[in-house]
Parts: structure tokens; sequence; C-alpha cells
């Protein structure tokens, strides 16, 4: 059976075109115009584009089911656009050993919405002791490893791990935060948090850690990628480490760009994330380095936590916010770029930094296979957190109406959105 | 007024007529059986999950005046039931018929979430290290009462001392005492003071001794011992050498400047003095008062026009 999808217009790495394209098995088979299928996707006055690719995703299984599974923030990811996730290795047990990256891998084949990519742990039990096996998971096919949600606080380890990583096809990503400097932090150290007499995470516990590693990876030819960027000074630090041919990239989050630590005025913990929620003059700089390319990908850091455990006091509500179906409408609405770098920046260059760029990222031609996002650039919506697919509730952005929204997502030839509908 | 929970939305205007109904708290709380039945048929709940014993029971102390039934509940954080969420307790207990709730939590706007799990009033007895509104007021009660002044502050100066970053009463004094029109001067290290004071009413200095002698009134903050672990102060002695009131600070203290100390004193780090010697101390007034102003604010929230007898 073919696929074909009319009437839209093409944007993907080698530029832009109104064509129809034709998917059978999984694999385009024809570009062009007039083209028909044995089913047809309408996109007239929509954009289509290489699925996106998410570097940051924490889909919770196992451990903690209550909070999200594979198949639900899947399903989440496809709505978003997303035809690749990274997930974050913070499960219980810890995605350290090949038994628990394959567990997540065959959950995601399962549901089957998106690839999901499990990332392996820096260190074992992302303890910040001792390394994982990097060449044993390497082999089964990891390429991105963190112990996301903790930065590894020991230098001399992180050092070892870079030199480790050497030849291995890999790329370690840091979350960056020297925890002596937060501990017990709820939002960004200022004036907003002297006021609300919230203890503050200031800006240099993140500063200092980028530095250091872009200094390792300087020191040691590592490939590394510095996760969820959140000020102004760490945007001018990666920025003159790549003028130096340092092999970094970095990302940024919607919530990073869009949102300040004003919001926690409110004292609502949807807006507790770490790294926290800065100021207006961040996010111009976190804009300013995707535009120029300092910043690399647009990752979600989509981090869902159940309703009671975010109803508690903002110093025990756990960190984080929902992220996957709002990423795309942000990226269009608040980031003032042309859509070519728009969709480079879900698209293929995170494709790039996860090596995923052989099954994802584009770009749509013959042969390539079929993972592609249609969405209309114009269409105006408002988010409600019970029509959102997350099996969690944690969204910083209800009742905002934002513009741009995915139409229909292909994996790997499979229309799993459909007129913004999981088919599955 | 629905709620109590911050000086700021409270407003000088707020502030003022707050301290004029505590002038007749003050004068039921002087009849030979102080009590009135001004709340009768109200439930006020006290839920204390951070332990405190002075501001618990002069909260009771005010319910009870006023008639209003009370009930408290003290609760370690830690022993709230883990898996039961801070929203649950509150809805449990306000099922059981609540009309205000008088919060005490360790952790910064648990006054705020509460108020939008209730329908109830919610009045807050200290979170965090955010505010305490009450004891701003009582503190301006005070100083109003001790000076003999009525209307603001305007001329006042005031130095708030020791441990800013840590402290609700500094950020709701400052506040309060700002709003009626005071100096307000906070002395502490840098350590000891918020990461960022932009936008307060105040100056600051780190020089004690040059205000001694110049201010009206001198607020001791306390001085908590665990501060030291976290480096932010070499020890208390050193402390105390530079920020205490001592014998030669007293000396120079004029009779007439008030020594103000939200309680509970740390003897010999605060104050190394006997306070009994101090002609302006007037920190029993303050608890005395507490009750008053508590009276006042429950009246306000939960009272009917002229049903104070």
């Amino acid at each position: 059976m073919t696929l074909v999808i009319k009437g839209g217009r093409i944007i993907d790495r080698d530029g832009e075109r109104v064509v129809d394209v034709v998917i059978d098995n999984g694999v385009i088979a024809e570009v062009g115009t007039n083209l028909s299928g044995d089913r047809t996707l309408d996109a007239i006055g929509c954009i289509v584009s290489p699925g996106f690719v998410d570097l940051h995703t924490h889909l919770r299984e196992p451990g903690r089911e209550e909070a999200e599974t594979v198949e639900t923030g899947s399903r989440a990811a496809a709505l978003g656009g997303y035809t690749a996730v990274v997930a974050m290795p913070n499960t219980e047990p810890t995605q350290d050993s090949i038994a628990v990256v394959n567990l997540v891998r065959s959950l995601g084949e399962r549901a089957g919405l998106v690839e999901v990519m499990p990332a392996g742990a820096i260190t074992i039990e992302r303890a910040g002791k001792q390394l994982a096996p990097f060449a044993e998971l390497a082999a089964a096919g990891v390429t991105l490893f963190t112990d996301d949600g903790n930065g590894v606080q020991d230098p001399l380890l992180m050092r070892r791990a870079m030199e480790y990583s050497l030849g291995l096809g890999i790329t370690l990503a840091q979350h960056c935060e020297v925890s002596r400097l937060t501990d017990g932090a709820v939002m960004n150290e200022g004036s907003c948090c002297s006021h609300l007499g919230l203890p503050g995470w200031p800006r240099i516990a993140e500063e200092l850690m980028v530095f250091r590693d872009i200094e390792l990876a300087r020191l040691t030819g590592a490939s590394i990628h510095l996760l969820h960027l959140s000020t102004s000074r760490s945007v001018e630090l990666v920025r003159a480490a790549k003028a130096d041919g340092v092999t970094v990239t970095a990302e940024a989050t919607p919530h990073h760009f869009t949102l300040t630590d004003e919001t926690l005025r409110s004292f609502d913990s949807v807006f507790k994330v770490n790294p926290p929620l800065r100021t207006m003059a961040d996010i111009e700089a976190i804009k300013a380095g995707l535009r120029d390319g300092t910043i690399d990908a647009i990752a979600t850091d989509h981090a869902p936590h159940p309703q009671e455990s975010k109803e508690q006091p903002l110093d025990q509500a756990p960190p984080g916010m929902l992220g996957l179906e709002t990423a795309l409408s942000l990226a269009l609405g608040e980031l003032d770029l042309d859509l070519l770098q728009t969709i480079a920046l879900l698209s293929w260059k995170p494709a790039a930094i996860a090596r995923l760029g052989a099954r994802h990222g584009g770009p749509i031609a013959i042969g390539r296979p079929a993972n592609v996002t249609v969405f209309d650039p114009d269409l105006s919506w408002t988010v409600k957190p019970s029509l959102l697919a997350s099996k969690s509730r944690n969204t910083p952005y209800t009742g905002r109406t934002m513009r741009g929204k995915v139409r229909h997502t292909i994996f790997n030839g499979d229309p799993v959105v459909v007129d913004g509908t999981a088919q599955r | 007024m629905k709620h109590l929970r911050s000086i700021e939305e409270l407003g000088a205007a707020g502030i003022l007529s707050l301290l004029e109904l505590t002038d007749h708290m003050v004068e039921i709380n002087a009849r030979p059986i102080p009590k009135v039945p001004a709340l009768r048929g109200k439930n006020v709940v006290n839920i204390f999950f951070e332990d405190s014993t002075r501001t618990r029971l002069s909260f009771e102390t005010a319910a009870k005046r006023l008639s209003a039934d009370v009930m408290t509940f003290s609760v370690g954080t830690s022993s709230v039931n883990k898996g039961e969420s801070l929203r649950d307790t509150i809805e449990t207990v306000q099922a059981m018929g609540v009309d205000a709730f008088v919060i005490r939590h360790k952790s910064s706007g648990v006054p705020w979430q509460i108020s939008n799990w209730t329908d109830a009033s919610v009045i807050n007895a200290g979170d965090g290290w955010h505010q305490h509104p009450t004891q701003a007021l009582l503190d301006c009660y005070t100083i109003r009462q001790a000076l003999g002044r009525k209307g603001g502050f305007e001329g006042l100066r005031i130095a708030i001392v020791g441990d800013i970053k840590h402290s609700r009463v500094a950020r709701s004094d400052v506040q309060a005492f700002a709003a009626l029109g005071a100096h307000v001067t906070l002395v502490a290290p840098p350590t000891l003071l918020p990461p960022s004071i932009e936008g307060w009413p105040v100056e600051t200095s780190q020089d004690l001794d040059s205000l001694v002698g110049k201010v009206d009134v001198l607020y001791l903050l306390r001085m908590q011992r665990e501060r030291m672990g976290e480096a932010l102060i070499p020890s208390l002695r050193e402390y105390t050498d530079r920020f205490g009131l001592t014998t030669d600070r007293a000396r120079r203290l004029g009779d007439s400047t008030l020594v103000m100390h939200p309680g509970p004193m740390n003897r010999g780090v605060e104050i190394a003095v006997d306070p009994s010697e101090l002609p302006g101390n007037v920190i029993i007034q303050q608890v005395a008062n507490g009750v008053a102003v508590r009276m006042a604010v429950l009246f306000q929230l939960l009272g009917q026009g002229d049903s104070l007898a």
C-alpha cells in the first residue's frame, strides 16, 4: 500500500519546494508533482519536513510509570511531530546496562509511534563514581551518554569518561550543575528569589561546569553535548569554544526561551524546573544562540510528574515540565527564525548529534526512510492539559494560545498521527 | 480582604486599619474577662508544619478570646504520610468545615498554594524565608505604642540586624516599616543578605557601631547556629563582636532607642547583655501585642462589621 502526502510545501536541508511525496514500504518512493497513492494525506497549506528528533525526553519507564510510560510518552512525541526521541537514563533501574537499554528500546518498538533511542548513563546508577560500560552499550547502539538529572561532579572521572569515549563513536552529554552550589535550590538566584525567600540556583553553578567540560573536551578531543543551557554566560562560553574548534554541541529547551523566574511569583510548582527558569536577558541570549548556531538543537527536557507530586511545597515538588506537545509551536511563535532554521533545530541538527542521521532528519528524497512531519504553521490552538497525550499534566503553558500544530506524523512510513490524532 | 499572606498585599492603608483595630483588641484584653463573642461559630484551624511555640499559642489565644472554635494540628513535615500531598492534607481538614487556616510552613509560598485549594481564609503564620505578616504587624504596633505615635513612621530610623537572608521577619518588617514611611537600614555581612536586594526600600551597612545611637529602633534577628556549617559566618564569637548588642554598644544606645527581637533569643549571641538592663527593651511587649494583633487579623477576615462588642 502506498501513501501520498499531497500539496504541502517541503522544507528540508536541501531547501524548499511544493511537491507531493509518495511513501512505499517505509521508504520515500517518489517526490514530484501530481502523484497519487492508495491513501492520501492532505498537506495543503502545510509544511512537510523531516521528522523531529528530541535529544532530551524523560519517558520514566521503567520505574516511574505513574508519571509516563514509553507508550504514552511516544504518543506525546508523535503528536508533537517527533519521529525519534532520546530517552534519558534516569530510570529505575538506571539505563546503565544492556538489559535496561534493550528493555526501553523494545518498549519503544512495541509502542511503534517513534524511534525510542535510549541514552546510556555515564556512571553506574548515575552515582558519579564508576564509569558505565560505554563500549558494550555502544555496541548495542547507544550513542549518547549522560547522567542527566545530575552533573558528573568529579573532574577526574569526567576527564576519564571523555578519554575513554574516544574512538567509540559516542558523545557525552552533560547536565551542567555544580551541585555544591545548588544545595536545596528551588529557583533562579536573583532578585525574584530574594523577594520570595526561596533558595537560589546561581547561574555560576551551570557556567563553571560548562567551562570545565569545554576545557576537558579541548584537552581530550572528546565530543561533548551540553544539555539545556539556561544562562547568557553559558551561551557565550559555548560560542567561544566553537570558534576555537572544540567539539562541543549544545541544546536549549522551549521553556528556557519563553518563561522567566517571575512565573514563580505564583508559587506554582509547575514552574519549578532544573536548571531553573532565568531572566529576560538569558532568554534573549539563548534566542541569539539558536539564531547564530551556537546552540545546535531545541530539546524538550520533557519531564512528566504526576499531579500529586507537584502539589507539594516548592522545596519538595520535583523539578520538570512537559514539553513534547508544545515545542514546535513555541519554536515557531517565539524564536523569530525562518522555517528552514527552525526545522533544522528540531530535526536534522539534533539527529546528527544523536547519530541518527541515517534514519532521521531527512532529506525528503527517494530512498530515504519515511520519517516525516506535516504541520500547519498558522493553526492556532489553546493548551489544555487534559487534552495532552502525556500521562502527566505538568505543562507550564495551560491556557496559552499558540500558533502552529502538527497535522500528520509518518514514522517509518506509518502514518501514526493523522489530522492531529494519534492512530494508536 | 480574604487572606493575610503577605504585608505586600496589605499595603500601608491595610496595615494602618489593622493597627487601629488592634487598639480595640488591646482594650478587650485589658478587661477582667478578656473575651468577646465576635467569632462564635467560626472554626479556625492552625496547621503548624514547623515547630513554633509563641506564634502557635498566640494565634490560639487570639481565636479563643474572640470565641472562635480552634483546632491546632502540629505536624513535622517529615511525619506527613508520604504519598499524601499537601493538597490532600488541606482538603481532608477542609472537609470538616473550616473558616480560616493559620499556616506555618518551612517552605516559602505554602499559604499561596493552600489558598488555591480551599475556600477558607488563609493566614500566613510564617512561610520559609518569605513572610510573617502578623509578626510585622505586631512589630509596627509595638513601635507605635512605645513611641506614642499615631499614623505612620515618617522620620523614624530603624536598623534590622543579622541574618536577613533567611528571615521571613526581615522581609515582612522591611515592607511594613517602609510602607509606613520609616528609613530602614539592613545591617549584616554580605553572606547574610539575600542574593539581590534590587528594589528593596532599604540601605545596607556592615557597621553597627556607626548606627548605634543614631537609630530609633534596633531590631535584632535570631542567629541560627546551623548557619556556621554553611560557611556564612566564621564563628558566633565573631558574629557577636560585629553584629551583637554587646555591653559597649548597649552603653552607647540612647535611653529612647527601642530594642526588639522576634524571639526566641540566643542569649549571648544577638544580645550579649542582660535585656532587663536595656531601657528601650520592648521584647516582652512584642509578645503581648502579638495576641491583640492576631485578634485584629482574625476579626478582620472572619468578623462581621460592628459585631465587636
